[in-house]
């Protein structure tokens, strides 16, 4: 009897695997691994099943952007300036320049993430931006920020190790962490313990002195200060003996990231994380154990990884759709994807998305940012309400009184890409901007009720738009448009 | 019964949080506002309450010792960093209360392990899901007239407040907050989806709070330019509210100076010590200033030798400042003892932060501090 159940079950699961993953499967896929879908995306998916919708999105992967890169980034290395020995007038326009490339960076990503055929390959870049989280407010130049970016997607869903050991040498993360001017004779601790807390093992799998010891390893990474490249200065290196996590020897940096590497901590922290963002907020021990021992085997190629992910029963189970509280750059970029809004400027965007509290390219500090239920606070969560209001109800929502008084405090968190020296003059500037601009982000009604397959129904509508039940019942009288727009307002559009 | 039949039934069920409003009592002692800055990614205490006269601080500090001479000078002992001159008329005052040797037994140096234990008040090896002042005002509700439990300005999560009985807003200004107020529409309900019960719950403490919130009022106190000053402002028309809101935390940051610190640490001071002299000013104003006390915290201090690239590693214990009219100014405390550093060269406590928690909750609010943070803990002298 017993045998016969397990017989059905199996049956059932592999039955669900070889089935046409469906609408609903579609969007939840779709949905989880990008930014939003449009509907004519999520039919192409439906008829597909698990493997091969997965195998799809994962063969779509990039190693590079569609989007050319901004003028700045490519220019030839603006070495680095202290602001002491500039005068005041040069030291503004220096940091105005400074702030003016860094949205100009944000718009870019943001950019990118709308016209890329793979928008995985953005969600984990993304991803990573948020794992080796790093910021524009102490590296300061942007041009090394958007080199970070390239390496982050290059290995997006290419391999950990080799992310790893690039992410050691990144000159903006040499900078951010204080590694770029570590000495032998007093080595900064500052990236050797980051590393192991947040890159690699989590915290509680190492001790102060395994933090001391591996600093020394770290010193003579370093950066040229004329390219900005990374440079190895054998002079700043600590040639001596360590020992991290029981092992001893000559080491240096590379020898200490393949200790933690070696490590099934690594692994472990690496698929937790993958879990908390694309199946739910409570991991599964077990399932976890497993994807972590297949992505250490793998050598960690992270395709397999999210093969195993993806395909998953943990994944795909009713219970964990809508579970996740989605970010701002969900809400913002999946709003403009589904709804098929193209704005010829997406700085507004790139600032809206800062005012919800992910400033891309500054996280709040090497943590990354929280997310889940800390992405909400009535402050956010009525910004968001906000903005869907003005893309929603297109000038009418846009009164000038709430125009003219936008969040001095928030602002100067969100706007200033680079802190203090950003001025208060740019806060308000920038705060304008984007009142201004997200004018012109407004919903176009006819046209994508146009791109809806025929006979697209109010349930279809709902399917679509939501991942999750509506909380707030939808008059039955509602025409399509005033249907989509209860969707929006509802609470259920901050899930994912 | 479909999901959203469901979720409609459930819609009756009351919800624990009007509950609670429902049933609180009011308790006079809980009209004093605690107004909290912290200060993001660990403040130097050394440059920041000077033992100027000690000759190890010079020795520990070749680069960052501030100079004798530009001390801001409370003590024959211990002065202020010169940016933090703007305090100086409350210590005068004696309303300034100095705080020395802030910290815990066991210290973690991690930034984020760190202030959860300062956010929870958990001891270094345990993990608490709910901060101190949430704890705090599940057992002993706010009046429910209140307009809310505490209020946290701009970004940063809800730190101390973080928890799941207490009423808690995010706000840059309470003119904008009411502005986009209306916007929250939808009744609380119970789902199953705990991402859900958050956005319901956070969308009703909106509500409630919208309707005992007014906008901003003017002051004369004219408040700094930048993020701090304009918190600063925000703090001050949240004391003006009409309705009592018990807590009111600001930040600033990131103080994580790990390179090149002087000129770091030296505007994040200014920005400090201005910004907090203003609120006083405002606070005078309105006649507040008796009746609220502002208090910093952070997850550590730095490291009292400086290290190699101009800045100072993660330390331990730190000073911290409590000022208010009901304050009793002067040094508490124990001035750094900097020949007694640990194996990772850092400073020994003398302070548990579970004391200074419980001078705010016994002798601030009059409420019993030893189920809030799980032991007694003696409290300090200073309000």
């Amino acid at each position: 009897m017993r045998l016969l159940a397990v017989l059905a079950a199996l049956l059932a699961a592999a039955a669900a695997h070889a089935a046409p993953i469906g609408y609903d499967g579609a969007r939840h896929l779709l949905d989880r691994t990008g930014f939003g879908a449009t509907d004519r995306e999520v039919r192409e998916y439906a008829a597909l099943d698990r493997a091969a919708a997965v195998d799809r999105l994962l063969s779509g992967a990039r190693r590079e952007a569609v989007t050319p890169a901004p003028a700045f980034a490519t220019a030839p290395f603006a070495p680095f300036r202290r602001l002491k020995d500039m005068d005041p007038e040069a030291r503004k326009a220096y940091q105005r320049t400074l702030v003016q490339q860094g949205l100009e960076l944000r718009a870019w990503w943001i950019g990118e993430m709308l016209a890329t055929p793979s928008p995985l390959t953005e969600r984990m870049t993304l991803f990573w931006h948020n794992h080796f989280a790093t910021s524009q407010r102490k590296v300061r130049l942007a041009q090394l920020m958007y080199r970070q970016n390239v390496l982050l997607r290059r290995e997006a869903l290419g391999n950990f190790a080799a992310l790893l050991h690039g992410i050691a040498k990144d000159p903006a993360m040499l900078i951010w962490l204080d590694n770029a001017g570590s000495r032998r004779q007093a080595p900064n601790e500052n990236f050797a313990r980051e590393v192991m807390e947040l890159f690699t093992l989590g915290v509680g799998h190492y001790t102060e002195s395994d933090v001391k010891e591996a600093a020394r390893a770290f010193t003579g990474l370093s950066l040229d200060r004329d390219t900005g490249e990374y440079r190895y200065r054998p002079f700043f290196h600590d040639a001596g003996g360590k020992t991290v996590l029981g092992r001893t020897g000559n080491y240096d940096g590379d020898d200490v990231l393949d200790i933690l590497l070696a490590r099934p901590e690594t692994a472990r922290f690496v698929a937790q994380k993958v879990w908390r963002e694309f199946v739910s907020p409570t991991p599964e021990a077990a399932v976890v154990e497993r994807w972590a021992a297949l992505f250490r085997g793998a050598r960690y190629e992270i395709k397999p990884l999210m093969r195993a992910v993806l395909t998953s029963d943990a994944f795909w189970d009713p219970d964990n759709r809508g579970t996740l509280v989605k970010s701002p750059v969900d809400v913002v970029v999946g709003t403009l994807r589904t709804f098929d809004i193209h704005p010829s400027d997406l700085r507004p965007a790139a600032v809206q998305v800062a005012v919800l509290g992910q400033n891309l390219f500054a996280p709040p500090n090497v943590k990354g940012w929280p997310g889940g239920d800390a992405w909400i606070d009535s402050a956010t969560l009525l910004g968001r309400k906000q903005f869907v209001e003005r893309v929603f109800r297109g000038s009418e929502g846009m009164g000038a009184a709430s125009a003219m008084a936008e969040p001095e405090a928030t602002m100067a968190q969100a706007a200033g890409p680079v802190g203090a020296g950003a001025g208060p003059g740019a806060n308000a500037s920038m705060q304008r901007m984007m009142n201004r601009g997200l004018g012109s982000y407004a919903f176009n009604p006819q046209r994508w009720t146009h791109s809806l397959a025929e006979g697209e129904s109010a349930r279809d509508l709902e399917h679509l738009v939501l991942a999750a039940a509506p909380v707030n019942a939808i008059p039955a009288d509602a025409d399509a448009v005033e249907r989509v727009r209860a969707l929006v307002a509802d609470p259920a559009y901050q899930l994912r | 019964m479909d999901r959203r039949d469901f979720l409609r039934f459930s819609s009756l069920i009351p919800f624990g949080g009007m509950l609670r409003l429902a049933h609180a009592a009011t308790s006079p002692g809980t009209r004093r506002l605690l107004v909290l800055v912290e200060l993001k990614g660990g403040n130097d205490g050394l440059n920041t309450v000077v033992p100027y006269a000690d000759p190890l601080y010079a020795q520990l500090r070749p680069r960052l010792a501030i100079e004798r001479d530009q001390v801001v000078q409370l003590t024959e002992r211990a002065g202020l960093h010169p940016e933090l001159a703007p305090l100086k008329p409350v210590w005068d005052a004696r309303q300034l209360a100095v705080v020395q040797g802030v910290g815990y037994p066991d210290p973690n140096l991690s930034h984020f392990r760190s202030i959860e234990i300062w956010d929870t008040a958990s001891k270094s090896d345990e993990y608490l899901d709910e901060g101190w002042l949430a704890r705090a005002f599940e057992r002993s509700p706010s009046p429910a007239a209140f307009a809310a439990d505490g209020v946290v300005v701009g970004a940063g999560g809800m730190g101390p407040l973080a928890g799941r009985g207490v009423r808690t807003l995010a706000l840059a200004s309470p003119e904008q907050f009411l502005r986009n107020a209306r916007l929250a529409r939808s009744e609380p309900t119970a789902s199953g989806n705990p991402a859900l019960e958050h956005i319901l719950r956070v969308e009703h403490d909106v509500r409630v709070s919208a309707e005992r919130l007014h906008p901003g009022r003017g002051f004369a106190a004219a408040f700094p330019q930048g993020a701090f000053g304009n918190a600063a402002g925000t703090a001050a028309q949240l004391a003006a509210n009409p309705a009592g809101i018990a807590v009111v935390r600001l930040s600033l940051g990131s103080f994580d100076t790990h390179a090149n610190q002087k000129g770091t640490h030296a505007a994040l001071l200014r920005q400090l010590g201005e910004g907090l002299a203003s609120l006083r000013a405002a606070l005078m104003e309105i006649d507040r200033w008796d009746s609220t006390v502002i208090a910093t915290y952070a997850e550590f201090g730095r490291r009292p030798r400086e290290n190699e690239s101009g800045g100072t590693d993660h330390g331990t214990s730190s000073a911290h400042f409590v000022m208010g009219g009901a304050v009793k100014g002067g040094l508490y405390g124990a001035a750094p003892q900097l020949a007694r550093l640990d194996g990772n060269g850092n400073l020994p406590y003398a302070v548990d932060f579970r004391s200074y928690y419980a001078t705010f909750l016994e002798r601030w609010w009059g409420m019993d501090a030893k189920p809030v943070l799980g032991d007694r803990f003696q409290a300090l002298e200073f309000v």
